[in-house]
């Protein structure tokens, strides 16, 4: 069966030219069953082949042609199938298709065209992370990489007519484009190293090089990963992002292209637990971000923001962990945190609908009982992200507070007030969301109504998945041998493993630090839940609540000292570089033609006396010429 | 001295003195008749390289009949004055000049020339006779021969094609 | 007689014709100075002729030595003869057109 992972993407791939080539013959419903079998079709496969791995833990590499073979180098175009790749195609494609069916219905004010378009993108897509994930050397991840960052600029575009989205999707690319810059620097230094990109020849030989080359490659995937995943400083794409679709949001950018990062660091864990000056850093930058998208997203108004924040605040751990060195951990938090970051975008979704695509939380309040599934989701959504158990979030985010506070206390309690500040926003959404009254127009109301089956199956699935989810990850603690993600994925780290140091926490500590942190959420929660379900927030921020609610000025920041300067360099590069030195270069070479021309036409004079001369003088020269040679 | 030496060297001086006259002189048609010494003095070496029958052939060709070709034209178009109004220093400078130089460099270049500074021009033998060449034109040369009568009779034609009037 | 002295008085001769060509402006002494330098070449060939027959040995006296110059000389005649009746129609022609055989009226080359 592994050997047939190559349907995995073909089934998309094929989806999204029939719905693409098709877009102006096919009807809206084709078009969406087409898309959404093609990702169901994979994440058939995909069980098929996941129960396979789960027998057996040697990776199975599928080469389907040879890519690149030239001058020594060889790069096959193969797939690798492992634990680690075949749980993230288990995500992409089961969140996919649920996000297939929740879009079929969500998107259906759309013309049977751009709907098409819509299905087109969002398969292209799948195809392009599962790429990602199934590449059995970089550069294979490297076009789902780059593939991916492609769809993720279509689908943030999609509504085009609009000159800030497409801003929006323009930033985007650039901000991922500066990050994929240090992904293929960091390529060709491994290229020059280990003269080979593929996995299986890279990781083993890792050990015997130099530690200077690996944390300057270590650094500059990190680059790249910062830039697809939403870190500082190339964060700031993400939240403007949301001006796609919300079921895009909720697939690209909260459940799967996110979290390339956090794949690509964990696929390369060896080069990164060798290098522990860049672990340090990616624990730095992950815990930073988490605590700097959490303070923002305390005083965001817009529904699709907040979780947009909140997500690079997740993204942020993510990375912590990896820092750390809990790749588990890691891998661990991108499988819940697609469960219910999928769940609450979908949610916020399912209210933007019913309010007509009203997305200020401000104008909300009381939707508890009008939309009571959604309602009820998110309310799962909120809870697991906050991380109470037994809810999936706290299972995950605990294993990586954990490792930190084995790395360092002072990273846990930082990180233990980005998980606070997360409960009181989420709770705070949540509240200003659905508790309180109607604060919205009375046509609005009049038109509340709960969403279609479509939309609110994928609800409940995810809200089951993020409840049931956290059980893959038992901790020690609460059970011998009951981590069974960490079982799973042991052959995929062990290297890794055995240059750790075993941390070790005694469990009263544990204990004591779970405690403590329950009691602090539950307080935060009870609180932000009684004020802002009575007294929502509805004024105008101001001090320090008006910097937060400008996102710290990051984006001015960046304004004013990139790209304002770049525009002057290229303003003055147009005016001067441009029409003074390139265009006076070529304009006066043609001129020097002219004026040669009009000297030498003097020549010319139609005399045949003076045509004669010359060809005297002409042989003259050449008698000259054979004399002296 | 030899008879003949003074001969090549008198016949040297009228084939140079003639030839500068005919490009010097205005009036053209003096300038045909210095040419025709000219075509005299080279049928005198001719002789003298016992090419006899090149000699009469030059004499009769060229100082006959296309010198006096060249007169008839002038005649006819009463070229006979001095009609080249308009002197250009310049242009006879440069052009005596280049020609000079010319002259210059060819000597130059093969006054070193050692091989023909050796070399003598032999005198007597029979090749000149009309006998010798003639058996050796109709035999080995007769097809250039006869291709030769053909550029004859198109030179002929073209020529009565280019002077016929109007049309 | 040494060949060189033939050779500087065929080169002179043919000098004094390029130095004419280019000095003089009507085209008949134009035409006679061009006349004067096939000359000038066909005094070189026979002289070459006579100096091959010189050195020829004995035992060859029956080939073609010699002879075939003074043949190409008088296919040279045969040719400035052809030429001339062609190039004195083409004067002609010029002077019926543009009443004057100045090659400096004629720069039409220029246009």
């Amino acid at each position: 069966m592994s050997q047939l992972v190559f349907l995995v993407p073909l089934f998309p791939l094929v989806g999204f030219l029939l719905a693409g080539l098709g877009r102006n013959y096919l009807s809206r419903s084709v078009s969406g069953i087409i898309a959404s079998a093609a990702v169901f079709a994979s994440f058939v496969v995909s069980l098929f082949i996941f129960q396979e791995v789960r027998a057996e833990a040697t990776p199975v590499i599928v080469e389907l042609f040879p890519f690149i073979d030239v001058a020594g180098i060889r790069i096959p175009f193969a797939f690798q199938v492992d634990r680690l790749s075949v749980l993230f195609l288990l995500v992409i494609t089961g969140v996919g298709f649920l996000i297939h069916l929740y879009s079929s219905a969500y998107m259906k004010e759309e013309s049977a065209p751009h709907y098409a378009r819509y299905f087109a993108y969002l398969n292209l897509f799948v195809f392009n992370m599962l790429l990602l994930v199934l590449g059995a050397n970089y550069l294979i991840m490297f076009i789902g990489w780059e593939g991916v960052g492609l769809c993720s600029y279509l689908l943030i575009g999609y509504w085009f007519k609009n000159k800030a989205y497409g801003a929006a999707a323009r930033k985007a690319f650039v901000m991922n484009r500066i990050g994929d810059l240090g992904f293929l620097l960091g390529l060709f230094f491994l290229l020059q190293q280990f003269g080979s990109l593929t996995f299986s020849e890279v990781f083993p030989g890792a050990a015997g090089a130099p530690s200077e080359i690996i944390t300057l490659i270590t650094l500059l995937l990190f680059v790249g990963a910062t830039g697809k995943s939403a870190q500082i400083p190339l964060f700031t794409w993400l939240p403007d992002a949301m001006a796609g679709p919300t079921p895009v949001s909720a697939l690209i950018h909260a459940a799967t292209m996110v979290t390339a990062g956090i794949y690509m660091i964990a696929r390369s864990n060896i080069l990164y637990t060798l290098a522990p000056a860049t672990q340090l850093v990616i624990a730095i930058i992950g815990l930073c971000t988490a605590i700097l998208a959490a303070t923002i997203a305390l005083k965001q108004n817009d529904i699709k923001k907040v979780l947009a924040y909140s997500t690079v605040s997740q993204l942020g751990y993510m990375f912590l962990g990896l820092g750390v060195g809990a790749y588990t951990g890691a891998v661990f938090h991108v499988i819940t945190h697609a469960f219910f970051k999928a769940l609450l975008f979908l949610g916020a979704g399912s209210v933007i609908h019913a309010m007509h695509h009203e997305q200020d939380i401000r104008k909300m309040g009381g939707l508890a009982k009008k939309l009571p599934q959604t309602h009820l989701t998110f309310l799962i959504g909120c809870i697991a992200i906050a991380g109470i158990p037994p809810f999936s979030g706290f299972f995950s985010k605990d294993e990586i507070l954990i490792n930190a506070y084995a790395f360092s206390p002072v990273l846990y309690w930082i990180g233990m007030a980005g998980a606070l500040m997360t409960a009181f926003y989420m709770f705070r959404l949540y509240a200003t969301t659905f508790r309180g009254t109607f604060r919205g127009t009375c046509e609005q109301a009049h038109h509340l109504h709960e969403s279609p089956w479509q939309m609110t199956l994928p609800l409940i699935i995810l809200a089951i998945a993020a409840v049931a989810a956290g059980f893959m990850g038992i901790p020690e603690l609460f059970a011998k041998d009951a981590h069974w993600l960490q079982r799973f994925l042991s052959p995929v780290f062990e290297q890794s493993t055995a240059l750790q140091h075993a941390h070790t926490i005694s469990h009263s500590t544990e204990y004591l630090l779970l405690g403590i942190s329950i009691a602090l959420l539950l307080t935060v929660i009870v609180y932000a839940w009684k004020r802002f379900s009575s007294k929502p927030d509805l004024n105008e921020a101001v001090g320090i609540g008006k910097l937060l609610e400008r996102k710290w000025l990051v984006d001015e920041l960046y304004d004013s000292i990139i790209a304002r300067p770049l525009n002057h360099i290229a303003g003055w590069l147009n005016t001067v570089a441009e029409k003074k030195g390139i265009d006076g270069l070529v304009n006066g070479s043609g001129k020097l033609v002219q004026w040669g021309g009009r000297q030498l036409r003097l020549l010319q004079s139609g005399q045949v006396g003076g045509y004669l001369l010359w060809m005297v003088l002409g042989m003259l020269l050449l008698l000259v010429l054979i004399k002296t040679l | 001295m030899t008879v003949s030496e003074i001969l090549f060297w008198f016949l040297s001086a009228l084939a140079i003195a003639g030839a500068l006259m005919m490009v010097v002189g205005k009036n053209p048609v003096y300038s045909v008749l210095w040419l025709v010494v000219v075509f005299f003095a080279i049928s005198g070496h001719y002789i003298l390289l016992n090419a006899q029958f090149l000699a009469i052939v030059n004499i009769i060709v060229y100082a006959g009949a296309i010198m006096v070709l060249f007169l008839f034209v002038i005649m006819l178009m009463n070229l006979n004055a001095e009609n080249e109004p308009q002197k250009n220093r310049w242009m006879w400078l440069a052009g005596s000049v280049s020609g000079g130089t010319l002259l210059l460099v060819l000597v130059a270049a093969l006054r070193t020339s050692e091989l023909l500074a050796v070399q003598k021009v032999s005198e007597g033998g029979e090749t000149g006779l009309i006998k010798t060449l003639g058996s050796v034109l109709f035999k080995d040369y007769v097809l250039p021969f006869e291709v030769s009568s053909i550029l004859f009779l198109s030179a002929m034609v073209g020529a009565v094609v280019i002077g016929k009037k109007g049309d | 007689m040494p060949v060189n002295y033939y050779i500087f008085l065929s080169l002179t001769l043919f000098s004094i014709g390029v130095a004419g060509v280019l000095t003089r402006r009507n085209a008949i002494i134009i035409f006679m100075c061009i006349e004067l330098m096939l000359n000038s070449v066909n005094l070189l060939l026979v002289a070459f002729s006579k100096m091959h027959f010189g050195n020829v040995e004995l035992s060859m006296l029956n080939s073609n030595v010699g002879i075939e110059a003074q043949l190409f000389v008088f296919f040279i005649m045969v040719v400035a003869a052809a030429e001339v009746s062609v190039g004195l129609a083409i004067i002609v022609m010029m002077y019926r057109n543009i009443h004057s055989v100045d090659v400096n009226f004629l720069n039409r080359l220029k246009h």
